[in-house]
């Protein structure tokens, strides 16, 4: 079973990571349109994940691999790219997809440099404009005010990319069915050289932001903490919970509690009011399912204007204190 | 226990960025330069390990032309105890800018491997590039063992204890041996400012310049950069902070109705 699109799922808990159907779309559109085959590969305790590869032997796949060791029972840089050299080698696939989660940024660089390679991270979009020159990939440079086309050119090597959250739909991805076969790495418990524990969460939330309807959302642009009290007035304002980015709650300027985005919480509120916050991506993950966007920022090429509904340009400094007299009236 | 921390130069983060003459990286000739925030937090890290520790070195490295060494230079007037600056060409097939991630990694991993350090440090992710993987493909040439997204370290027998971030607010902690080299995520720790001493002292320490190996043929290769186009229709409220303030509250109480 040689293909030509190998796509790496992850798992979380007894499932799935969010994001590796994703990854599967992504492949297969890949696959599509090279005129690939593609295969899928999920690696862990055998048991545990003889139900996730049987349920994407549904899928729209020529092959599944189920990569299965007890060393496998818990994630490890060491262990991941050990057993996925080892299943590349023996099926010396052209592309690897990834989801840009966080365990693949962990492991996947160091997998590409042990084959030679360079991984391409965090793609937002895959172009084929003809088979014979090859798919380019497109990756944000400068947080997002950039797009930059990467092409892979070592000839006959191994292709490795990772998807950025939300860039491939997960509801897109192909049904089908496929064999499953299973793929015994030769593994070394004395290889393996990390020792991870148990996840653990700090303290217990006490704002949910995650049901609020209405969110004012203070980023960098701010300046400095004593400047804060501008937006804390436009939140009482308008009845809003008061959320940040993650320069603000790492200044301490603001609990973590209250940080947006992928190493935050994730909310849809109604009305979601961005201050002087960039839109990189790790912050638009969060905040993406909001019904309206408004961003207030003085640089008009920001990319938070990408996913804005309503959008001011202009210095926070005047526009915030200007809104907030007017809702008061 | 002695550290050396990779930090970059990179464009500060209001910077108007242009796109180059050759369609193909970023026009650096107006940039004002800073040094990597992630890369900031992996400095901090560093010294407050040293702090704790009571003894040893920190050690800061940059690969880049000469601009770079004011970035050196910053860290040393933070408490670093010396700089390494491996010295790539301005421009040309050798610039930084030409260069992949593995070749980058390499010339950073050869320099350290001439310091034999207990541990390295790097930041996550640099805010130019934005590869997220210089420090991790550092860890494969080096050959020893890594971890990502971390927030803390603690030194634990004979080796360390790290807490690093997961995703949706989860924590784990990992024990490595060392040397290890560790990918520092922001917000562990309160950033110190460089005193005015710190200043005075860091004109006074070894800035080392190592030259660079030539540029390995890339494994990948950027065809063409240019700025994002715009999908969605944004609707932009002009005029005097009042005018857009009073179209803004219309808006949310008829349209958006969240007053
Ligand atoms: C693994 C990882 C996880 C991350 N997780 C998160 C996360 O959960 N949440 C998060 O937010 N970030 C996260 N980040 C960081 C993220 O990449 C960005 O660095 C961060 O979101 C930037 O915050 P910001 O927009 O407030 O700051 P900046 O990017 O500095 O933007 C400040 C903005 O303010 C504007 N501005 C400045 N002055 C004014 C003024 N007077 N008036 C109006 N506008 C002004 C500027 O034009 C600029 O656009 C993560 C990064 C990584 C690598
Ligand atoms: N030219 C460089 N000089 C020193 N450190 C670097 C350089 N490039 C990358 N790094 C380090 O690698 C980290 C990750 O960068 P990147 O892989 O580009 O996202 C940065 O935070 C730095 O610590």
């Amino acid at each position: 079973m040689s293909s030509n699109v190998l796509v790496v799922l992850e798992t979380k808990g007894a499932g799935w990571h969010r994001m590796s159907f994703e990854a599967l779309a992504a492949a297969q559109k890949l696959s599509n349109e090279l005129g690939m085959s593609c295969s899928a590969v999920v690696l862990g305790e055998g048991a545990a994940i003889a139900p996730l590869a049987a349920e994407l032997a549904t899928k729209k796949l020529n092959g599944v691999w189920a990569v299965g060791d007890s060393l496998l029972a818990e994630y490890t840089a060491d262990g991941w790219v050990a057993a996925l050299q080892q299943l590349i080698v023996e099926t010396k696939p052209k592309f690897v997809v990834l989801p840009h989660t966080y365990q693949v940024r962990d492991f996947a660089p160091a997998l590409a440099t042990r084959m030679g390679e360079v991984l391409i991270g965090d793609v937002t979009a895959i172009e084929v404009a003809d088979a014979q020159s090859g798919p380019f990939f497109v990756r944000q440079w400068m947080q997002g005010k950039l797009n930059a086309e990467y092409r892979h050119r070592s000839e006959g090597g191994v292709c490795f990319l990772s998807v950025q959250a939300g860039s491939f739909r997960a509801d897109a991805v192909a049904p089908g069915s496929a064999e499953v076969k299973t793929f015994a790495p030769k593994l070394d418990a004395a290889k393996i050289r990390t020792k991870p524990g148990e996840p653990f969460r700090e303290a217990a939330q006490t704002v949910d932001l995650s049901t609020a309807a209405v969110i004012v959302s203070v980023g960098r642009g701010i300046g400095e903490q004593d400047n804060l009290k501008l937006v804390e007035d436009l939140a009482s304002a308008l009845g809003a919970e008061l959320a940040a980015s993650r320069p603000i709650c790492d200044a301490g300027w603001l609990p973590m509690e209250r940080q947006v985005g992928s190493s935050g919480q994730t909310v849809a509120p109604k009305l979601y009011l961005a201050v002087g916050i960039s839109g990189a991506i790790q912050h638009l993950v969060g905040m993406k399912g909001a019904k309206t966007v408004v961003a207030i920022n003085k640089d008009a090429d920001a990319p938070i204007f990408e996913v804005a509904d309503i959008g001011v340009v202009g210095d926070l400094f005047e526009v915030v204190p200007a809104i907030t007299k007017a809702i008061r009236g | 226990m002695k550290i050396v921390v990779a930090v970059k130069q990179v464009p500060e983060r209001d910077a108007v960025v242009r796109v180059a003459a050759d369609g193909r990286s970023v026009d650096e000739s107006d940039l004002a330069w800073t040094m990597n925030e992630p890369d900031a937090y992996a400095l901090e890290e560093a010294l407050q390990l040293k702090e704790r520790a009571g003894d040893g070195e920190v050690v800061v490295l940059c690969a880049g032309p000469e601009r770079v060494q004011s970035t050196l230079r910053e860290a040393l007037a933070k408490g670093a105890d010396r700089a390494v600056h491996v010295v790539t060409p301005e421009d040309g097939d050798n610039a930084l800018m030409c260069r992949d991630t593995l070749d980058v990694a390499r010339l950073l991993a050869d320099a350290v491997k001439g310091e034999s350090p207990d541990l390295v440090l790097t930041g996550l992710q640099s805010d130019d590039l934005g590869a997220g993987q210089t420090g991790v493909v550092m860890a494969e040439l080096l050959g020893v063992p890594h971890a990502t997204l971390v927030l803390h370290v603690e030194l634990a027998g004979a080796g360390i204890k790290v807490k690093r971030e997961l995703e949706d607010g989860w924590m784990q902690h990992v024990e490595m041996p060392l040397p290890a080299l560790l990918t520092i995520q922001s917000g562990g720790n309160r950033l110190r400012y460089a005193t005015l001493m710190g200043i005075k002292k860091a004109r006074q320490k070894e800035m080392r310049e190592a030259p660079a190996a030539a540029a390995a043929k890339r494994v990948d290769e950027v065809l063409k950069v240019s700025p994002p186009t715009r999908v969605k229709q944004t609707e932009m409220l002009t005029g005097s902070a009042d005018e857009i303030a009073a179209k803004l509250v219309e808006k949310l109480r008829f349209e958006v109705k969240v007053l």
